[in-house]
């Protein structure tokens, strides 16, 4: 019967209800794959709900680095009754399908005739793993999603050893007692696969790596939470809010490790507000949230604009308005981000892109507002934000910090000694870089105000129109300085030919699937390169400009309704885009729809093309 | 950023909390004697004035802190309480003083004050009580009394009042006052002992409004009223007719509750006379207090003295312990 084998190019699927065990199975597949060397994306997608409503989790594995997932699947694994209604037509020719005959009859599914059916009798097999181990039926059955995973590599010939390396890297500290009794069960799937024969049957193969460098396995809001930890943040704000709480409580969870303050708030408002006071002490303060809570946000970024006060702010996307689609991914937040607050104050806006640049420009954003006084929001969003995948280790060199332009004790010293020193400080100094020297609050001869109103040198209330005139050019003109000083290699990136015929301009996390594509569709004879834009805010308009002008062809490609990078693009550089792909279906954009999108545009000249594929 | 905690080297003077700037308040308004009050009290205290922040809101009230010789942070409408909270956890050894008016702490601050009474930092919240928004000229206050009308309401107010002292004992506050903007002895006595009392404090004071509020006004206030056949001043000092609010051992449950009970009776008791003085003091741990048994490197300094970089900028933090747990060559 077979065929050819596929050796390290496969995509599975795990899913069930939420609670069942997917996120744990998915991360036990990831993980073993990982430790043998190879690289793993894995997409998470959730309900809001606890329990119930359906969760699955896509890991695809591969020989070389990859950044997106795929929409065909390998092998699709389950263990209960929902999970193959949703996803059985996924499954490609030649692919397979595992499931319990006791709740799940394959003729009822919309499966392809050519997918391998494996029946995997769950609770007999768990039945007698709990005689040979003498345990309680109930402490075995609750292993079932490990036995899936068992069975699901046994299924590729992966070599078992390593998943049991993985399972000591989930099960420590008080957990390691479960260890043996996990392999066990692992042990057993392995076995069911292997004495009936399946494994021939199936063309997909799983080869460990051994020689590859070690990687990480991250999540997005974990890469956050250490380039945070590295800028020496040492106070963090929350509100409880999915997806963006992930990262304040694993914070916290870590807190007495490196003394971070972390503090759950009673909401947004106070969560901006409490770091933004925070920072006036001179401690690298941050909060993190999603849409509805940036919105409660918007006074206190305006506040810390106009008062200067270094303040980072996370804004993990998920489909919108109001409470929108709560755990889904959209990238819908830009506008807002790069407008937010009344009177339009002067703020950062950056977007990075995948977990390594979570890590970064985490701790660049640090960097950012301190030099530039000025709060910094940093977009990310649910993709990235809840995957998991293997990443290189954090890459630390280099990496500086620039607390920008504090005023030392002994300058402040050296003021107080002089005649005519007023025992004030001009906090609001006009400078010729729109950047004035700062004290903190509690520093002698120091002594400043802030207010929410315009004010003066020192931060006294002034309504005069010259002051006004001064005071507001001041603070605008630390956009100009900003767009000077951050190296051009981190306010955006073009990958692939300068001069190529095709650019696509993208942003954050849909970077992913256009750079797995990009091979695939130069390999169609498509001369293409990428602008992936981060600075948003000020944003890089020569840059973009020259980069843009030199295209045939303009394509916006993003995950939202209205296209708003091109959009913004537009604002900042009169330039529109030709075409445009845009997905707002909450299910991230994968390598294969981009490929489809793109091909579409190249060969029928679609003005504009919607995805909607994934559940 | 080492800051000295020591004493000044001459004794200052309520002048020299004064700033230079002129108050924009209305001539006899009840906001003078208030940071007058703070004033005094800060000398009598003989605290550093680089290590005074005064904290406040939005309103006529809320610009006090340009009247300080000290750190000012005028914040936003209602949001004065998780500001000041930022800076007092990011740095305890400041001394933070938040003014503020009655809607701004009681209306669009409501949800901030109930919290930031669960926390109990070190903080001083002084609130200036006038029953009116005057800024925006007149509006209804959180704590106008239901069925009252003064001047700028076109119709007396639809809506109860808060009760302030009763929702601070509620909520957590350890230290829950009330004193009156013109009795400058007992409101600078009462103010001197908020700052001293560890853990969040209250001193709700009443505040005639000259301009908007002609019902409660100086007058009003001051007047003698008729009790049993004798005539007595409205406002009193009810610590000097015996009442007591504090616990004097906060780990005797009996006593707690007792006290507790009694100070919400005295508080919510409708006596034809307004009392003043400390409600409630109850020695309980603080916020810090709270944190530093599961955190213990936030006690060896305040965060924003912690060092985070080495001379040439190297990050000090050190995440290859954490990055464990991460790393596929771990395990």
């Amino acid at each position: 019967m077979t065929k050819t084998e596929t050796v390290n190019h496969f995509s599975w699927t795990i899913g069930g209800p939420q609670g069942t065990g997917v996120d744990s199975s998915a991360n036990l597949f990831l993980r073993s794959c990982a430790v043998a060397g190879l690289y793993c994306y894995g997409k998470r997608e959730y309900h809001s709900t606890i329990k119930g409503g359906h969760s699955y989790f896509q890991v695809r594995v591969s020989e070389t680095p990859i950044n997106a997932h795929v929409d065909p699947v390998h092998l699709l694994t389950t263990f209960e009754k929902s999970a193959p209604l949703v996803h059985a037509h996924e499954v490609v020719p030649g692919g397979a399908f595992i499931y319990d005959p006791k709740v799940t009859n394959p003729d009822d599914l919309d499966l392809h005739p050519e997918v391998l059916r494996i029946p995997v009798p769950y609770d007999e097999i768990l039945a007698k793993l709990a005689e040979e181990l003498g345990l309680p039926l109930a402490k075995v059955m609750i292993m079932k999603n490990t036995l899936a995973v068992g069975a699901s590599l046994a299924l590729t010939d992966f070599d078992p050893r390593y998943i049991e390396r993985a399972l000591r890297g989930i099960f420590t500290g008080r957990k390691e007692k479960l260890v043996p009794m996990n392999v066990k069960a692992t042990e057993k799937g392995y076995e069911f696969i292997q004495s009936q024969g399946f494994a021939e049957k199936f063309p997909y193969r799983i080869e460990a790596r051994p020689d590859n460098p070690p990687q990480m396995v991250m999540t997005g809001t974990t890469a956050v939470a250490m380039g945070k930890l590295k800028a020496g943040c040492r106070f963090q704000t929350y509100y409880p809010i999915t997806p963006a709480s992930d990262e304040s409580v694993y914070l916290e969870s870590v807190a007495h490790e490196y003394g971070i303050n972390v503090v759950q708030c009673e909401d947004e408002i106070a969560s901006a507000c409490m770091a933004v006071g925070a920072a006036l002490t001179g401690v690298r303060s941050a909060t993190s949230t999603s849409c509805p809570g940036f919105g409660l946000m918007a006074e206190g970024v305006g506040w810390a604009a106009i008062n200067e006060v270094p303040t980072v702010i996370f804004d993990y996307q998920r489909g919108g308005p109001a409470t929108g689609l709560p755990t889904r991914h959209e990238q819908g937040d830009l506008l807002f981000a790069s407008f937010i607050s009344h009177g339009l104050p002067p703020r950062l806006v950056v977007a990075p892109g995948n977990m390594s640049e979570y890590f970064e420009y985490s701790f660049h954003a640090f960097n950012w507002a301190d030099q530039f006084q000025t709060p910094v929001i940093v977009v990310t969003d649910k993709c990235v934000g809840n995957n998991t995948q293997t990443i290189p280790p954090f890459n630390e060199d280099g990496l500086k910090i620039d607390r920008g332009k504090l005023v030392t004790d002994e300058e402040l010293q050296r003021l107080a000694a002089l005649p005519d020193y007023p025992g004030q400080y001009k906090r609001f100094a006009f400078s010729e870089d729109g950047v004035s020297p700062r004290p903190v609050l509690g520093q002698e001869h120091g002594l400043f105000w802030n207010t929410g109103d315009e004010h003066d040198e020192y931060g006294h209330i002034t309504e005069d129109p010259e002051n006004r005139l001064k005071m507001l050019a001041k603070r605008q003109k630390k956009l100009e300085t900003a767009l000077q000083t951050i190296p051009e290699s981190q306010q955006f990136t073009l990958y692939g030919p300068e001069d190529a015929e095709y650019t696509i301009l993208t942003w954050g996390s849909t970077v992913g699937p256009l750079l797995d594509a990009m091979p695939i569709l130069q390999s169609d004879g498509m001369s293409l390169n990428i602008l992936q834009v981060r600075l948003m805010q000020p944003f890089p308009v020569e840059a973009v400009s020259r980069i843009l002008n030199r295209a045939k062809v303009k394509i916006g490609f993003e995950m939202n309704a209205t296209g708003q990078l091109a959009q913004l693009t537009r604002m900042e550089t009169g330039i529109s885009m030709d075409h445009q792909v845009k997905k707002w279906t909450g299910r991230p954009i994968s390598e294969t729809e981009a490929v489809a999108a793109l091909r579409e545009i190249m060969n029928k000249k679609s003005q504009e093309v919607v995805l909607n594929y994934g559940h | 950023m080492v800051t000295s905690l020591d004493k000044p080297e001459k004794p200052l003077t309520a002048r020299d909390y004064k700033s230079d700037v002129i108050s924009d308040w209305c001539p006899g308004c009840g906001d003078f004697g208030i940071v007058a009050a703070l004033q005094v009290a800060l000398a009598e205290l003989q605290i550093p004035r680089h290590r005074v922040i005064s904290y406040s809101g939005v309103g006529c009230s809320s610009k006090s802190p340009h009247l300080m010789q000290t750190y000012g942070v005028h914040t936003l409408h209602g949001r004065s309480l998780p500001f000041s909270l930022g800076t007092a956890l990011a740095n305890p050894e400041l001394k933070v003083v938040v003014t503020g008016g009655d809607g701004d702490g009681y209306g669009i601050g409501a949800g901030h004050f109930l919290n930031t009474g669960r926390r109990n930092a070190d903080i001083t919240y002084l609130v200036y009580n006038n029953e009116v928004y005057g800024l925006t000229k007149g509006q209804a206050s959180p704590t106008l009394s239901l069925g009252e009308q003064p001047k700028s309401l076109p119709a007396p107010n639809p809506n109860e009042g808060v009760d302030p002292l009763a929702l601070a004992i509620c909520a957590g506050y350890t230290f829950v006052a009330r004193s009156y903007a013109y009795n400058k002895k007992h409101l600078t006595e009462t103010i001197k002992r908020a700052i001293q009392h560890k853990g969040m404090a209250l001193v709700d004071i009443l505040q005639p409004c000259p301009t908007y509020n002609d019902l409660h006004t100086k007058d009003w206030y001051g007047e003698e009223i008729e009790i049993s056949g004798q005539m007595m001043p409205r406002v009193y000092d009810m610590e000097a007719e015996g009442y007591n609010g504090q616990v004097e051992n906060p780990g005797d449950e009996d006593e707690v509750a007792r006290k507790e009970a009694e100070a919400l009776r005295k508080v919510r008791a409708k006596e034809d006379r307004i009392p003043i003085g400390v409600f409630w003091q109850i020695d309980r741990p603080t916020f810090m207090e709270r944190i530093i048994p599961l955190n213990p490197k936030l006690g060896e300094s305040p965060v924003c003295q912690m060092v985070i970089a080495d001379a040439n900028g190297n990050p000090t933090t050190d995440l290859s312990e954490t990055c464990k747990e991460f790393r596929t060559d771990t395990y």
